[in-house]
């Protein structure tokens, strides 16, 4: 990987060799990759090359599989996430995940969005009522529920359940966020929300997501990694990527000419 | 290159549509006659076979309830029970049935829900798992005198609990575990995967996420399962009778260590009387009704649960 050792900015992930297993299907091959902090990173490819797979690895959610196996390191801030002493709660308390399909509880949003600061023990309620507010305003859902905290979210439209996913992965606090495919479950009216929220969000937090639209890595993103059949193809700034790719098959995939 | 391509495909358009004029698919009017009278056959047969079941009810209802009549007072039902039938009354068998219910309730739903969670969440998948699941099931269709056997050695004679109320609860409660633990399954499995996953990726814990996640959504489902298999437990005679329960007792029971009598076991014991002492029909009938009337407000309790939290996803 070409990289600017001179003034690097600060890595949130270091992942090296990975290798990732689904019993005898060889899903991640060597990936090696530094995710970068405060910036987007796009992780495109076609369907079944190990996006949501490798995505999942990095906050070990992947674990949930049964048969999974994984060789190589990933450190977060330095430290092996695959380390027998680290708890993966805890991990997760500062890695957020947005999942495909907005997965709410069936709760009222205040719930919802209060369900991490609850479970983690958080109990004064004006500490609570302040994280309730800034999570929704973060995730520009604010103004469109502040007067109905108590009905259930199941109630909201798919496009506010996902922005009150998010809501609910700010509520912990945490410093990066995984999002897979946040949008494909959207109309575009609802996608473009989302992604005027996660260009706001870049200030504060670092973000990682995998698309299927190219469109969309190339609006959002500042670096873009191409998996392919499970190898990180290319990982460079995203105008390169869409510009001027190094790799044939990047070039052929970017092009439409994808076989 | 291109062109060729283009060529091919106008080729392929053309010969779908030459299909789609040819209209090679042929409808024969007499196969859709019969179609539509084996349709109206078998509606008939249908509505009969339901016409049966409700006929076989009524009459079973006309029968128990005309023999009642007369008999279910509210004397019947405060009175204990006495050999002269004008006398006699269940109030005993209510106390006995309502004990059994207290010991059945508790037990299995705190076992039965343990087992379940343990079997759906923390066991890892694999050959034991399976073992355990399959003969669950087998468990919950094994006939309840099985399961009056199996009380009558451990609770009667090997804790020495005899015939007591304690012994039959812990009985009952042997016999509809497995119903409970599959039922209470079967509601943790239905709570969908995704939901899991927002709470552990937040950093929950497993037990975290079962109890503000799973449980709550289960809960309806577990429940309705209970109260059912509870009420297949206080209709049960076969595992009380092979516990040994005498068949006249004079005392209300006032704890859970005295012997007891419970109301199927006094529609049992009295229906077998009826020969020598016609009237004894008459109290069986009559505490039959209060039975029955027992369970349909259990069961309409259980389908008012399923349909008032019934969601989806
Ligand atoms: N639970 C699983 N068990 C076995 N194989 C899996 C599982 N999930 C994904 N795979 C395989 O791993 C590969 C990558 O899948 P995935 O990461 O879901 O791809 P993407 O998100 O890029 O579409 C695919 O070949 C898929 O078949
Ligand atoms: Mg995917």
């Amino acid at each position: 990987m070409r990289q600017d050792t001179n003034n690097l900015p600060d890595v949130v992930y270091d992942v090296r060799g990975l290798n990732l297993w689904y019993g005898e299907t060889h899903a991640l091959k060597d990936v090696n990759l530094q995710i970068l902090k405060n910036h987007v990173t796009a992780i495109i490819g076609p369907s079944g090359c190990g996006k949501s797979t490798f995505i999942k690895t990095l906050n070990r959610m992947i674990e949930n599989v049964p048969g999974v196996r994984t060789s190589g390191e990933i450190l977060y801030h330095g430290r092996d996430i695959f380390d027998k002493d680290l708890r993966v709660e805890e991990l997760r308390t500062k890695v957020g995940m947005v999942f495909q399909k907005p997965n709410p509880f069936p709760k009222s949003i205040y719930e919802n969005v209060l369900y991490g600061p609850k479970i983690h023990g958080i109990k004064n309620k004006q500490l609570l009522m302040e994280i309730l507010e800034t999570s929704l305003k973060a995730s520009a859902l604010w103004d469109e529920v502040k007067d109905r905290l108590d009905d259930n979210a199941y109630g909201l439209s798919g496009g506010q359940q996902q922005r009150l996913c998010i809501a609910r992965c700010l509520a912990v606090q945490p410093d990066i966020i995984l999002m897979d495919e946040p949008t494909s479950a959207l109309d575009p009216i609802a996608t473009s929300r989302i992604e005027e929220l996660i260009n706001r969000l870049k200030k504060d937090y670092t973000i990682a997501i995998v698309t299927h639209s190219m469109q969309q890595a190339a609006r959002i993103s500042d670096r873009t990694a191409y998996f392919l059949l499970g190898e990180l193809v290319e990982y460079d700034y995203t105008e390169r990527i869409f510009s001027n790719p190094r790799d044939q098959r990047t070039e052929d995939y970017i092009t439409g000419r994808f076989g | 290159m291109e062109f060729e391509a283009q060529l091919l495909q106008q080729l392929e358009i053309e010969k779908d549509r030459e299909i789609i004029n040819r209209r090679p698919v042929r409808i024969d009017p007499a196969r859709i006659r019969r179609r539509v009278w084996l349709n109206n056959l078998l509606q008939r047969v249908f509505s009969l076979s339901t016409a049966f079941a409700i006929a076989v009810l009524a009459i079973l209802f006309y029968q128990i309830i005309s023999q009642s009549i007369g008999w279910l007072d509210w004397q019947f039902l405060s009175s204990n029970l006495s050999i002269f039938p004008e006398k006699a009354g269940i109030w005993g068998a209510i106390v006995g049935s309502i004990g059994l219910i207290l010991i059945v309730i508790p037990v299995t739903i705190v076992l039965g829900v343990s087992t379940a969670i343990y079997l759906e969440e923390y066991a890892t998948e694999g050959r034991l798992r399976d073992f355990i699941r399959i003969n669950l099931s087998n468990l919950a269709s094994v006939p309840s005198v099985i399961f009056g056997l199996l009380g009558l050695s451990l609770f009667g004679r090997i804790l020495h609990l005899g015939s007591s109320i304690l012994a039959g609860g812990l009985t009952l409660s042997l016999m509809v575990l497995p119903i409970i633990v599959v039922s209470a399954q079967e509601a943790i499995r239905a709570v969908p995967g995704f939901l899991r996953d927002g709470s552990y990726a937040m950093g929950a814990s497993k037990w975290t996420t079962i109890w503000k996640v799973v449980l709550p959504i289960a809960l309806p489902g577990i429940l309705t399962g209970s109260i059912l298999s509870v009420s297949r437990a206080i209709g049960e005679t076969a595992p009380l009778v092979v516990l040994g329960i005498p068949a006249l007792i004079m005392r209300v029971p006032t704890s859970v260590m005295d012997d007891f009598t419970a109301l199927p076991i006094q529609i049992y014991y009295w229906t077998l009387d009826s020969v020598l002492t016609r009237e004894y029909a008459n109290l069986a009938s009559a505490t039959i009704v209060v039975l029955l009337l027992v369970l349909f407000l259990m069961n309409s309790i259980a389908i008012i649960i399923r349909n008032k939290f019934q969601k989806s996803y």
